[in-house]
């Protein structure tokens, strides 16, 4: 199956791209994605604890199972606002 | 109105969208870009949304105001792209029947746009140096991946 994975923020600026189309096996979870970019990134791991992930613009976790066409994005910690 | 958008903001996108006959009150939040952080000189903030998600979620922290205070009159709208000093970031606006409800919820709304809705921001110093500005750990309430497993 093909999904596409978004990448904002500082992941954008690690990969250096802003999104892509990843083919992966029946049965992939997100895990299935970040090990994959773990080859590419491995300092991803460290941001593990903060980062979060969303399929279809809701928060998802890790085990969640993904289906054709999802949208995946990687959510660094968010900042918006402003520090009133 | 649940919004993100490159325009200029003033305030009146939101303040409009909520107002009404019923209303007794419009709490209205503007968020500004401020000259500095911590001291250090600030040039300006660029922020980075994921459009479709961020709205989502806006209407969802409504949808908790909603619940919590009874008060169904609520609109956000944030910037994205370079901004400069004193330029409005986010405006938040809430009409309700009696101040209390309003402030309060406005108050709520903003704290949790902070939580939740998928916005980022780097500060440009005015020093020419640039970067992802990392937030407080307490906001980290979502439920994110390094509270799985």
């Amino acid at each position: 199956m093909n999904v596409t994975v978004k990448y904002f923020a500082v992941c954008h600026e690690m990969l250096d791209r802003s999104e892509e189309e990843m083919e992966l096996p029946e049965g992939a979870t997100l895990k299935t994605i970040l090990k994959r970019l773990e080859e590419e990134w491995p300092e991803i791991a460290e941001f593990y604890e903060v980062m979060q992930m969303s399929v279809n613009w809701e928060y998802a976790t890790e085990n969640t199972e993904l289906a054709e066409g999802d949208e995946v994005a990687l959510i660094p910690p968010v900042t918006g606002g402003c520090d009133v | 109105m649940f919004k993100i958008t490159t325009e200029v903001i003033t305030g009146a996108e939101v303040r409009e969208a909520v107002e009404g006959p019923d209303a007794g009150a419009v709490v209205l939040f503007l968020g500004t870009v401020r000259n500095n952080t911590d001291g250090r000189a600030v040039k300006g903030l660029e922020y980075e949304a994921y459009p479709p998600m961020a709205e989502k979620k806006m209407a969802e922290i409504a949808q908790e105001v909603s619940e919590k205070w009874g008060v169904d009159r609520v609109a956000m709208i944030h910037r994205v792209g370079k901004l400069e000093i004193g330029e409005v970031s986010v405006a938040v606006a809430v009409a309700s029947p009696h101040r209390k409800d309003g402030f309060e919820a406005c108050k709520y709304a903003m704290d949790r746009l902070k939580q939740i809705v998928p916005i980022w921001k780097r500060e440009v110093w005015a020093d020419g140096e640039a970067e992802w500005v990392k937030p407080d750990a307490v906001f980290f309430d979502a439920p994110g991946m390094g509270k799985t497993d």
